[in-house]
Formats: structure tokens, sequence, C-alpha cells
């Protein structure tokens, strides 16, 4: 996709109300927004609830659908769909991870993990549903395994970070783990072998241009050769790894680091999403959503990114998450932010602006 | 945990004379550091039943304000170089302060340079609002920070 030639602009379609306290997080429904099937997307929040709302294929705007409440007792900190959409994990500073089953339009709560020792701040499923991990203040991240009739088995309890950790997210399409923590550092979790023997393979750190501040979220791109993370320390780096060496099983593909954008957030970056189209969203406490793309200048030591476009006042507070839909037509944004609200938005070429072609 | 008070003997000091403020040349929803000032200065100590005005953990200067970029500093002196209890003078902090500005408005809550053993990891903590949050719904430190914010209402 060719970015230079065209002004963009990232246009609010709608602003979702109904949570009670601020919005934590948020999840495209996959497979949903495309091929007639409306768009869902789920909202998790301080108010200890979490929404469901879906696109109504008459008006286009999204309704609440299901308010799912009354299992956790504290703030829903993340949420995360199964790969096939049928399952929806929520992770809450109440120690336990809820997994609801939609049983034609009613959510239920199929299960509950637990084990963490405190709030539990993030959860993940594996590209193909099979497992799925969770991660806390407790500093620990744990890998469960997903096995028929609901039920939930701890595979492993990873120790290693030294302080809280933040957010985990599997490797798009392999199952490594990447988790990322308050003590600064990105981990990279990988199985040995085939028996649950799972370590740290790799830690990403300030002597590999690491981050030196907390480490809030990361990303991947669509092929998972590219990582983006996003930091307190104010900026936003982009890690790359040799994807054949990953897939050949050498064991030995490790990440490095290849961009580090500064002096484009001058307050804690909470959220970053990597667009199926190379787009990079950002989700900031100056209340502003931006976008980077990489540059058509490609430098001799590796690739550059740009600033494509930033989106003052988004929220009316800071912004939690940006996530891009997975559906490729109507490149959609969501946000969620402490003002309690989350907000659709369409990226799109501004046709008022198109530059001449000359 | 620790048996006794972590500084058994803080130096108290007078409270100072409060000076009636006037609606004067500020717009409505103006933020007057002074008026943050007044709105903490009687926050209870967690461990003496002194306010942190009394205790020398704030004064007038304690509070910054940056009305264009909407930034408000507050920076605090805890009574003893090992204070266990500076985050819990922040939390207070931030709860008592919580729906007092423009919602836009960022607030940042610091130990006083050179005041605090651990000043780099208690700044940290005092400024995850993650972490904060976290704290204010844990029952033993929100009663805890609720002594301290209503107390000095009797």
């Amino acid at each position: 996709m060719n970015f230079a030639d065209e002004i963009f602009e990232l246009r609010e379609l709608q602003r979702l109300e109904g949570h009670a306290d601020r919005v934590w997080g948020l999840a495209w429904k996959p497979a949903t927004g495309a091929d007639g099937v409306p768009a869902v997307l789920a909202s998790c929040s301080g108010d200890k609830t979490v929404r469901v709302w879906e696109q109504s294929p008459l008006t286009g705007s999204f309704q609440c659908k299901a308010v799912l409440e009354e299992t956790h007792n504290r703030t829903v900190r993340s949420c995360a769909w199964s790969p096939s959409g049928k399952l929806l994990a929520t992770a809450s500073f109440d120690a336990t991870t809820a997994i609801w089953e939609d049983i034609g339009g009613d959510f239920a709560c199929i299960s509950t993990l637990e084990g963490h020792e405190n709030e539990v701040k993030s959860v993940s499923w594996n590209a193909s549903g099979s497992l799925l991990a969770t991660c806390g203040r407790d500093k620990s991240v744990w890998i469960w395994e997903v096995l028929p009739h609901n039920e939930f088995d701890c595979v492993s309890v990873l120790q290693g970070h030294t302080q809280d950790v933040k957010m985990v997210q599997w490797h798009p399409t392999m199952d490594i783990l990447f988790s990322c923590s308050y003590d600064n550092t990105i981990k990279i979790w990988a199985e040995d072998g085939d028996n649950d023997d799972w370590h740290c393979v790799q830690t990403l750190n300030e002597s590999n241009s690491g981050h030196t501040s907390t480490v809030w979220a990361l990303s991947f791109n669509a092929t998972g050769d590219k990582m983006v993370s996003c930091s307190d320390d104010l900026t936003i780096k982009i890690w790359g790894s040799d994807i054949m060496r990953m897939q050949s099983g050498d064991g030995n593909a490790p990440w490095k680091h290849l961009s580090t954008l500064s002096g484009y957030h001058d307050r804690t970056i909470f959220s970053v999403h990597w667009s199926r189209d190379g787009i990079i969203a950002s989700g900031a406490a100056d209340d502003a959503i931006r976008l980077f793309v990489e540059s058509e200048d490609h430098l001799v030591d590796g690739p550059s990114y740009k600033l494509l476009l930033k989106k003052e006042k988004a929220h009316e507070m800071d912004v939690n998450a940006v996530q891009w839909s997975s559906m490729e037509v109507n490149r959609r944004l969501a946000s969620a932010s402490d003002d309690g609200t989350v907000k659709i938005w369409e990226f799109a070429a501004s046709s008022a602006h198109k530059k001449l072609q000359l | 945990m620790t048996l006794g008070l972590i500084n058994a003997n803080p130096v108290v000091h007078a409270k100072k004379e409060r000076v009636a403020r006037n609606d004067d040349s500020h717009a409505e929803d103006a933020v007057d550091p002074l008026e943050i000032y007044d709105y903490v200065r009687d926050i209870r100590d967690p461990e003496h039943p002194y306010s942190l005005e009394q205790l020398s953990v704030l004064s007038e200067e304690s509070i910054t304000v940056d009305e264009k970029l909407g930034r408000i500093l507050i920076t605090f002196t805890p009574t003893i170089q090992h204070c266990s209890m500076a985050t819990v003078i922040g939390l207070c902090l931030r709860e008592k302060l919580k729906d007092c500005f423009p919602p836009h408005f960022k607030v940042d809550i610091k130990v006083a340079p050179g005041s605090h053993a651990n000043e780099e990891s208690v700044n940290k903590q005092l400024n995850d609002k993650e972490r904060v949050a976290a704290a204010l719904e844990n029952p033993n430190l929100r009663q805890l920070v609720d002594e301290c914010l209503y107390s000095s209402e009797l």
C-alpha cells in the first residue's frame, strides 16, 4: 500500500458509551465484519464488566449486545477472543481469568482459571486456539492447555521477569510466547521439544537497545517477522527476526532491534497494534492516537518509520488500547479510554485533499 | 510486617495560617495550585495524627500547574529517607484529587529529589496508573487511604 501520494485521516465513526469506569482493553471478534457477518467487539473495564458490541447490518452502528457481569469482582483488565471466536477470555485484577461462551446470544462463564497470586493483567490465545497465556503482578507468566469439554490445564508457570508483567502475546503463526514487563524487558518463551518444557529463550533489555522503562504492549506484523513494542520511556521500538530460521525450528532465531521511534510521544504509550497492511497504531496517555508506517526511504542499515498521522484529543483522557479490525475492508480501528468510552474509527484517504498527480 | 512506626518521632510544624482565597481573575475552570494545596494539605499522615502540611510533607511549593499543557506536578517530602509509606501518601493524593480537574489534566506525583533512598523506584510506582488503580481496589490499602482522607474532616 502506497502511503506517499495521499493525505489520510482517521474519521470517528461512533462513540460507544455504557461502561461506568475507564475502559482498559478491547478485542475485535475474529471472522466478523465481512461476508455478511456483523462486526463484533468486546471491551473490558474498571467497572468489573465486559461489554460485547455488535454492528447492526441495517444502520451500521454498534449496539451493546451483552454485558458480562457478576463474575469478576475487580477491574477486568484484558479480553481476548479465541481464534474461532467461540470463546472469550477475560483477565481481572481479582486474580482470575474467566472463559465465556456465547450460547445463543447469552454469554455464560464456562470456566475460571485460578492460580495467579494477584492481579492478572493480560490474556492471549495462540494461533490455533490450543493454548492460552496469562500474566500478572506476581511476575509470572502462565501457559494453559485448552482441553475438550471446556477444561483448561496449567502446563507451565514461567518465572523470569523481576517485576509485574503487563502483557503476553503469542506469535501470530508459531507457538512462541512474548511477554513485556514493568522490569523494562521483553521476554521470549519457547517449548523445548514437545514436553511442556517452556523456558525463556531470549530477553530484550537495555543492552540490546531495549526499553528503559516499563514496556506496556507489543504487536506483530502480518508475516510475524517484525514486532513493535511501546513503553513508558516514550518510545516505540521495532524488532525483527529471521522468519525462515524460526520456522525451520532452528531454535536460534534471535530478535534484533531494528528501529526506535522517539520524539513523537511525550507521555506513556499504553498500546500499539500493527495492522495487516502495515500501519502501526499507538494509543497514549496524551489522549492521542498516532499512526506510523514504514518509510519508503530505505536506509542502508534497516527500515525506518514515519508518522503518518496524529489524532490529537482522540479521547478526553488517556488512550489505553488500540486495535485494528482484522478485516481488510474498511480499515477500522477501535480505541478504549480512561474517559469510559470506546471509539470506532475509519482510516481512509482524505478525498478532499487528494494531491494532484503531476 | 514492621513492628511499631516507621518514623516514631516526626518533626511537627505549626499549621500555616490559611488565607481566604478570592475568585478574582481566574476563569471558572482555571486550575489554581493554591486551591489544590488547600485540598490536600489536611490529608492525614498514614502513621501519625498530623496532617501532611504539619509534617512538612507538603507545602505550597509542592504543587505546580502548567495550564496550557494541562499538567499538574505534586512533589512531596517523606519524613524520612526510607519511608515505606511514600506510596500510600501518593495514593492518598491521587484519590483526593481524582475529580478535581478537567478530565484531560494529567497528574504526576514525585518525591522531592534526594528525599528518599529509592527515589526512582518510588516515583515509578507512584506514576504507574495500573498499579495505582489496583492498589485502590485492595481493601486494606483502601481503608488506610480512606482513614487518611476522612479523619481530617472530623
